[in-house]
Formats: C-alpha cells, sequence, structure tokens
C-alpha cells in the first residue's frame, strides 16, 4: 500500500499519457505517483472482461506503426525515451484496409502498411488528382507536426489547395478524423499531419493480446523504475494557494501534496479539478462521442465471406459528416474494424473472431435516457449500424450472420463517459488542444488527449513530452 | 577519469538511450548527430543520464560542447575530475 502525503509530481490517470510519463518521471529519480479511479489501467484505451471474454476498448488498431530499422518516427522515439525494446509491444502488421464510399461503396481506396499501395490507389481512382495528391503528402512529410508552438490553420483548407475533388478530399478526411479529431467537419493542419502519417506513411498493428500487452509492459516499467500507482483513487480537487497548485484532495477526502500535477483527464476536466480561478479561460467541451458494437462470432471474419481486411471507413452520403450525430447514431459513416486480420505470427489466429463497428453519436441524446430506454436504444441501433456497416463488406445472410454469433456487445457515450471519465463522452476530448500543456497554474500541466498528440503512440509521446518539457529539463 | 574513459562512459550511456544505433566504431572527432540518429529528445536523455549516473550537471546553453566524443571529453573530464573520478 503507497501510503506518501507528498510526492514530487502527482499524475492523474493512469491512461497511456500518464504511464509514459510515469516511466520517465520515475526514471530519472522522481517521487511519483499515479492516481487513476478506475479499477483497470488505459483510460481511453483499456480492456474489460465480460463473460470470460476480454475486450478491448478504443483501439482497433496501433497506429504509427514502421518496421524494425526506420528511425525519427513517433514509435521508435517513444521505445527509446521509455527504454522498452520494440519485441516487447509483440506488434504486428494489419494485412489491408479501405476507405470505402458511396451509397453502396463504389469508390474504394485500399491501403497497407506500404504507402506505394495507397497511392497506386488514388492514382487509379482519381487519376486528375495524384499530382496534387502527391504534392499534398511531400507537404506533410516536411511538416514538424511536434513542434510545440505551431499556428494553428484549417486542414480543410490546405488539403484543398492540392487536391480539388471533394470525394477524394472526403476519402482522405474520413481515417483521418475518425482516428484522432475532436473538432466536426475539420481540423487543424498540424493535427492532420499527425494523423496521416500515423495512418498512411506509418501504418497499423496490433499486439496478439490486444491493448493490455502495451499497458501490460507501461505498467512493469514504471513499477521497475519505482513509480507508484493508486487505483480506485480518483482526484477530486487541485488545491492551490496564490498562484500555484500545492496539492490534491482524493475522493476518499485526504491530501496529498506535490510540487507538480500532470493531469491526463483533459482540459474541460482538468478545469474543473481546479476549481474558480479568476480570469481561468474554460476550454470548450468536446462533441464528438461514438458508439462501438462489438459481435463475438464463432469463426474467423474470412470464414463467414467477410474477406481478410482489417479495418474498413465507410460513407455512404454524397459529403462525409464528421459532426456530432443529429440522431442518436449517425450510421452514415463509420468504421469497421476486426481484429483477427492482422498478419499475426506464425499464423496464429484469435480464438474468435471479431467484428467492431463504430458509428458517430449524439451525447445529449444518450445522455438523459431512461435505463429501460437506454436498453431499448441500444438494441436498435445495434441493429442499425450492423445493417449499415454491412453494406460495405461482402455480402453475408442475415441468418448466417445470426448463427454465428456468440455474444454482443456495446458501448455508447455514456459508457465513454462513466469508465474515461471524459465530460460529454468525448473520446477525442476538447477541440481546444494545449500543445504546450499549460494551464492557468504554472505547475500544473496536461498531457495526453487535450495537449494534442494523437492516437495511443501520440499519447505516449505527449506523456514524455510534457515530463521532460515541464518538469525534467529544468530540474 | 582519462579521456578514453570519459568517451567510454557517453557510448555506454548512447548505447542505453539509443540501442538501435550502431556504436561500435563512432568516430571521435565527427559530430555525433552526423553519424548516428540522435535528435534534440536523446540529446537531453543523454544529458539527464549524465546527471543520473555521474552526477554531472550541464546547463541547456553548454549542450553544444556535447557535439562529438571528442569535445565530450574534453568537456566532461574535468567535471568527472572534480567530482573526485
Amino acid at each position: 500500500m503507497n501510503t506518501n502525503s507528498h510526492y514530487d509530481v502527482v499524475i492523474i490517470g493512469a491512461g497511456m499519457s500518464g504511464l509514459a510519463a510515469g516511466i520517465r518521471l520515475a526514471h530519472f529519480g522522481k517521487k511519483v505517483c499515479i492516481f487513476e479511479r478506475h479499477n483497470a489501467a488505459g483510460g481511453l484505451n483499456s480492456f474489460y472482461s465480460q463473460q470470460g471474454r476480454k475486450f478491448d476498448v478504443g483501439l482497433h488498431a496501433l497506429t504509427n506503426f514502421v518496421r524494425p530499422g526506420v528511425k525519427g518516427t513517433p514509435l521508435t522515439k517513444l521505445l527509446r525515451q521509455l527504454r522498452i525494446s520494440r519485441d516487447e509491444f509483440q506488434l504486428c502488421e494489419q494485412k489491408r484496409s479501405r476507405v470505402c464510399f458511396g451509397p453502396t461503396g463504389d469508390v474504394s481506396l485500399g491501403f497497407t502498411n506500404d504507402f506505394e499501395v495507397f497511392e497506386s490507389e488514388v492514382a487509379s481512382a482519381f487519376p486528375a488528382q495524384i499530382d496534387g495528391f502527391r504534392r499534398l503528402v511531400a507537404k506533410v512529410r516536411e511538416y514538424d507536426d511536434v513542434s510545440l508552438d505551431a499556428k494553428p490553420v484549417s486542414a480543410r483548407e490546405v488539403v484543398r489547395e492540392f487536391i480539388s475533388d471533394a470525394l477524394l478530399e472526403d476519402m482522405i478526411f474520413c481515417p483521418v478524423m475518425y482516428y484522432g479529431s475532436a473538432r466536426e467537419q475539420d481540423m487543424e493542419f498540424g493535427q492532420f499531419v499527425i494523423m496521416f502519417k500515423a495512418l498512411f506513411l506509418e501504418g497499423f498493428a496490433r499486439p496478439f493480446d490486444g491493448v493490455r500487452v502495451i499497458l501490460r509492459v507501461l505498467t512493469a516499467k514504471y513499477r521497475a523504475a519505482g513509480g507508484e500507482r493508486r487505483m480506485k483513487c480518483g482526484v477530486r480537487k487541485i488545491i492551490s494557494h496564490g498562484d500555484r497548485a500545492t496539492a490534491v484532495e482524493l475522493d476518499d477526502g485526504q491530501t496529498i501534496t506535490a510540487d507538480h500535477v500532470l493531469s491526463s483527464i483533459g482540459g474541460p476536466e482538468t478545469e474543473r479539478l481546479m476549481g474558480e480561478i479568476p480570469e481561468m479561460p474554460k476550454s470548450p467541451v468536446g462533441k464528438l462521442s461514438f458508439v462501438e458494437t462489438i459481435t463475438i462470432l464463432n469463426r474467423q471474419p474470412a470464414a463467414l465471406g467477410w474477406g481478410d481486411d482489417t479495418i474498413v471507413f465507410f460513407n455512404d452520403s454524397e459529403r462525409f459528416n464528421y459532426a456530432a450525430a443529429a440522431d442518436q447514431v449517425d450510421p452514415r459513416s463509420g468504421v469497421i474494424c476486426f481484429p483477427n486480420n492482422f498478419a499475426y505470427e506464425d499464423g496464429r489466429t484469435l480464438a474468435e473472431g471479431v467484428f467492431r463497428c463504430t458509428c458517430l453519436a449524439n451525447y445529449a441524446a444518450w445522455k438523459g435516457l431512461p435505463e429501460s430506454d437506454y436498453l431499448a436504444a441500444k438494441a436498435q441501433w445495434f441493429s442499425e449500424i450492423q445493417t449499415s456497416a454491412r453494406r460495405f463488406l461482402p455480402a453475408v445472410e442475415s441468418a448466417e450472420l445470426a448463427g454465428a454469433t456468440l455474444a454482443t456487445d456495446m458501448f455508447t457515450p455514456r459508457t465513454v463517459e462513466k469508465f474515461t471519465g471524459h465530460l460529454g463522452g468525448a473520446i477525442y476530448g476538447s477541440p481546444l488542444k494545449h500543445r504546450q500543456g499549460r494551464t492557468t497554474l504554472p505547475n500544473v500541466y496536461l498531457c495526453g488527449t487535450d495537449q494534442g498528440f494523437l492516437g495511443i503512440i501520440g499519447a505516449m509521446l505527449s506523456g514524455i513530452s510534457m515530463a521532460n518539457y515541464h518538469i525534467l529539463r529544468g530540474s | 577519469m582519462t579521456k578514453e574513459e570519459t568517451k567510454q562512459a557517453v557510448l555506454d550511456i548512447i548505447a542505453d538511450v539509443a540501442p538501435d544505433e550502431d556504436i561500435t566504431d563512432v568516430k571521435p572527432d565527427v559530430r555525433l548527430r552526423d553519424q548516428l540518429e540522435l535528435d534534440s529528445m536523446d540529446f537531453l536523455d543523454i544529458v539527464m543520464e549524465l546527471r543520473k549516473r555521474h552526477n554531472i550537471e550541464v546547463p541547456e546553453a553548454e549542450y553544444p560542447e556535447l557535439a562529438s566524443l571528442d569535445s565530450c571529453a574534453e568537456y566532461l573530464t574535468p567535471k568527472f575530475e572534480a567530482l573526485g573520478k
């Protein structure tokens, strides 16, 4: 039992960013403790068990995958910074993924972890756009996306300087937004660059046992470095005296003093903990939340006739509408993920088939529902989401799918808010990012989602960068 | 501590900070950055490992002194000696 009442650094949240920051700080001799309200580590990328099955939440795929020997990318940087050998993450590459648009998926752009595949798909589907596309890629490659003080510009505007076909524009934005944008319809160009690199120039991978492999590596590293962790022990208040934070108050009322507080729980969420501070600007709560359906199958998706795509990003409408759903769910677009379809070592296959499908949702439309209506809405939308997504996959008879289904589960914006603490169920946090991680109090910093590096590799890099920048560099 | 020992101490740190770099043939008179893929995060790590392992402080303004193995030896050896090493 950790019973200290003072730490050099208190970290709020045992997600990817908090754990990564903790490893750095503990490694360099800081007395550090992570406080986590939930009983499991991982935050937005965690897992749970139900009837003996382990389900991943969040992670469809680890983005930013590069093969051994490729240096200078986020994955290699974080492995170095955390003193983790890449074998420990046991990453296996995707087979292939697609962006699929049109009412029945007539236009499709395939991609793999070899960027040439995507480029040639763009060239063949959009021959008039390929030169612009190549120039856009060149701009993305040279852009300094980890700069902590870049000026914000609209990604849509920048991309339109290179791409004049709205369909191609939307097909590029769909995966990039679904995997990380906290803003409706547009994103900041730096964020776009991070995601474009993460998805297309780098790639997708997954450990055979899912996100818990990565969490296990991080928690073991953190413990070995001397870091402390208190689970089921949330922080309910950041106490300040004068213009500095001096302590945190835990859910059980205990007070822990600290020299620095590093919060991974989000901008608006952290501001709430700081209470009323005169002239403190308020970060907006994000509007984008999601539902996800999970279907467990008694065979591999390929055996059911669904092929071996890893991820399929789909949209049936003329324009891709990345915004909070008008109804409880917007099933017109979404993301299908088959965790089975990674190239696991020695041809290993997951014991059961998994079919996951994510769509945009509306937090307010779910939040106030009485329990019985909530369950009914879940059942109704489960079916609508599955029906919508299946239009973009090879046809499988409904009776056959029903016969192959062993179990289902679904999360909603309510589930997200309950387990991650993100206000509004906003998975990607507030649209206002704080690149330098600064808050109104000079010794309280943000890392993770609302600092603005995206994806789980981005989250870890965020924790590392903020620990380095604010705490280790100057000490 | 001799200058050669200082160089070895720096190489030991680089081996831990950037285990995916081949350091068997690092030229002492060539900038580390020009022969190894080390970015500013890695250099910060080298500085912090010097502090952690050897109690040696390198102020930010003096990071350029760590450019090559030779310059590391010139700059760090007196610091090691001052600590009685």
